[in-house]
């Protein structure tokens, strides 16, 4: 690890000008990414400021809404009762992330913000990646890419995005909060990412120095129906290869009147599945409206010769999980 | 470089200053900021129970407590400990007395090398106080942070049961068990 100079901060305001004082400076939360990266040399800041103890702890139900603080850990929203209640797909998801000893560390805002398990992104000893180098070339599209996206790709960058949490915050419209130097802004969450594109190394809207402060997740209405299902090569303790997060609202006839779909392991950023979404607003509960679904929210996928398989994994995945929520068509 | 050119570099580097508060015990400390709360345990203070697997947060050998909850030491910053509470594995039982879970292991055989047994251990009593240990599918989910290179998997659950009082009950409503579609 590279020396650092380390920072405690105790007020927003002091956060911000650290890091408005020194391009060089790092946020740390949980540290169960920066440290990480730290320690394998791919991240590499002179200063480190220690954002754990703001004021940003709180979980409040405020007008339809839960206004999660950044610092909330992991394992303190999945036993919010409100969250428990009204967004347990949030939940689900939470708990089928990571292990108990990285929940009771990683943050909220930090998991918004963790960085890709590409093998190569984390090797800096691995010249090519252009999400570490601009312009280094990508080492994961034609080395081992079995893990990779499918969605959102470019042919500069495949490296999926690892979230569980933050594909079900898309697909609940979400939104951060954000807190910098110049002010204040708040971001819807489908907004916030950025697909590879040509530049892989920019991942999100946040501004150098700005801090999430809190992240605003809509409550589900009563009665909604809702599921996270994560499906992974080992049953617990392991990043998702595909995973669905789902929200509907089912009418009396049994026909689907809205659809909340979001789509994790197999997409560059925590992916909301609009096309899925249209396919099923207004159709009947049953298989073959998922089966159409679940093709439209991949029509898109470009597939590489060891991820292929997610192309199909992805639409059982989806499948499976609108089945659970509507109890039909298994 | 020359044998006096390194401690003077050493000494250059951004230092920083902290109590870390162990097992009850207060420990002022003035170290180089990348200091681990595992290195500072095991190297500054010679707390050696808690161990270092994979020094990447993958496997659990170095599990404590701070404020009360398991975290790994591995991935935090002793400076980021400061005024917290740290419980190790040192602060369990009495020469005489072993901690319950101490002898529990012990009397089911839960380990062979012995190298992730204080993780498993912290762990399983941070596992006992969230109230997670009412079935063995449980207790398989909620330690699945700890990894055992021997695979005394079994044993270390049947530890854990013994414990805990934990009934032989089917699978865990919440856990789902190895969802479909593996490739
Ligand atoms: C072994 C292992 C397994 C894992 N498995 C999973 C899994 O199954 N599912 C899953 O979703 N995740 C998983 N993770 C990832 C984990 O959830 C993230 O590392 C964690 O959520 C990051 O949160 P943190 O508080 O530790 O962030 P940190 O590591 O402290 O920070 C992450 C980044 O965000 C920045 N940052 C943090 N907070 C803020 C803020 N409020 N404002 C601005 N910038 C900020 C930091 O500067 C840093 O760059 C796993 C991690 C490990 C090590
Ligand atoms: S040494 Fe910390 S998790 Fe392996
Ligand atoms: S007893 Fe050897 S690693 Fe667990």
């Amino acid at each position: 690890m590279r020396p650092f100079t380390y920072v405690r901060a105790h007020e927003v305001g002091t956060a911000l000008a650290e890091a408005e004082a020194d391009s060089r400076a790092d946020f740390l939360a949980g540290g169960t990414t920066q440290l990480d990266l730290m320690k394998d040399g791919v991240l590499r800041p002179d200063r480190l400021i220690d954002i754990t103890r703001l004021p940003l702890h709180g979980i409040e139900e405020r007008q339809g809404a839960l206004i999660v603080g950044a610092l909330v850990t992991m394992e303190e929203l999945a036993a919010d009762p409100v969250a428990g209640r009204r967004l347990p797909l949030v939940r689900e998801a939470l708990l089928r992330s990571a292990s108990v000893q990285l929940r009771n560390m990683a943050t909220i805002g930090g998991n918004l913000l963790q960085r890709t398990r590409c093998r190569y992104f984390r090797d800096p000893t691995v010249a090519a990646c252009n999400k570490r180098d601009r312009g280094s070339g990508c080492a994961a599209v034609h080395g081992s890419h079995r893990t990779h996206a499918v969605l959102g790709t470019s042919e500069h960058c495949i490296a999926t995005h690892a979230s569980d949490v933050a594909v079900t915050l898309v697909a609940l419209d979400a939104v951060v909060h954000i807190s910098g130097a110049a002010g204040d802004r708040k971001v819807p969450l489908t907004g916030f990412y950025r697909t590879p594109g040509d530049t892989p190394d920019v991942e999100n809207d946040l501004r150098p120095g700005e801090l999430i402060a809190a992240v605003e997740i809509p409550l589900l209405p009563e009665g909604a129906r809702s599921d996270y299902l994560k499906v992974r090569d080992r049953s617990s303790y392991e990043f998702a290869l595909a995973s669905a997060a789902v929200a509907v609202g089912l009418g009396a006839d049994r026909r689907i009147e809205w659809a909340r779909v979001g789509l994790g392991g197999v997409a560059t950023v925590p992916w909301r599945a609009v096309e899925a979404e249209a396919v099923l607003t207004g159709s009947p509960a049953d298989g073959e409206v998922f089966a159409s679904a679940a093709a439209a929210a991949v029509a898109g996928a470009e597939p590489r010769p060891q991820n292929a398989f997610k192309v199909d994994l992805a639409q059982r995945t989806l499948v499976r999980t609108l089945q659970t929520v509507t109890g039909a068509g298994s | 470089m020359t044998l006096q050119a390194k401690p003077h570099a050493e000494e250059s580097l951004p230092q920083t200053e902290f109590t870390l508060r162990v097992n009850g015990r207060d420990h002022p400390l003035r170290t180089d900021a990348r200091l681990t709360l595992l290195d500072a345990l095991h190297d500054r203070l010679g707390l050696t129970g808690t161990k270092k697997g994979c020094d990447q947060g993958t496997c659990g050998a170095c599990t404590v407590h701070v404020d009360g909850r398991r975290v790994l030491s591995c991935l935090t910053l002793a400076a980021q400990c400061d005024e917290r509470e740290i419980a190790t594995v040192e602060g369990l039982g009495t020469e005489d007395e072993l901690h319950p879970v101490q002898r529990a292991f012990l009397e089911h055989d839960a380990f062979q090398c012995g190298y992730c047994t204080p993780g498993q251990i912290m762990s399983a009593l941070g596992l006992m106080a969230e109230g997670r240990a009412g079935s063995p599918d449980e207790i398989r989910e909620y330690m699945s942070g700890n990894i055992c290179r021997c695979g005394a998997y079994q044993n270390i659950v049947a530890a854990i049961r013994d414990v805990a009082g934990t009934e032989d009950g089917g699978r865990a409503d919440d856990v789902p068990q190895a969802e479909g579609g593996r490739p």
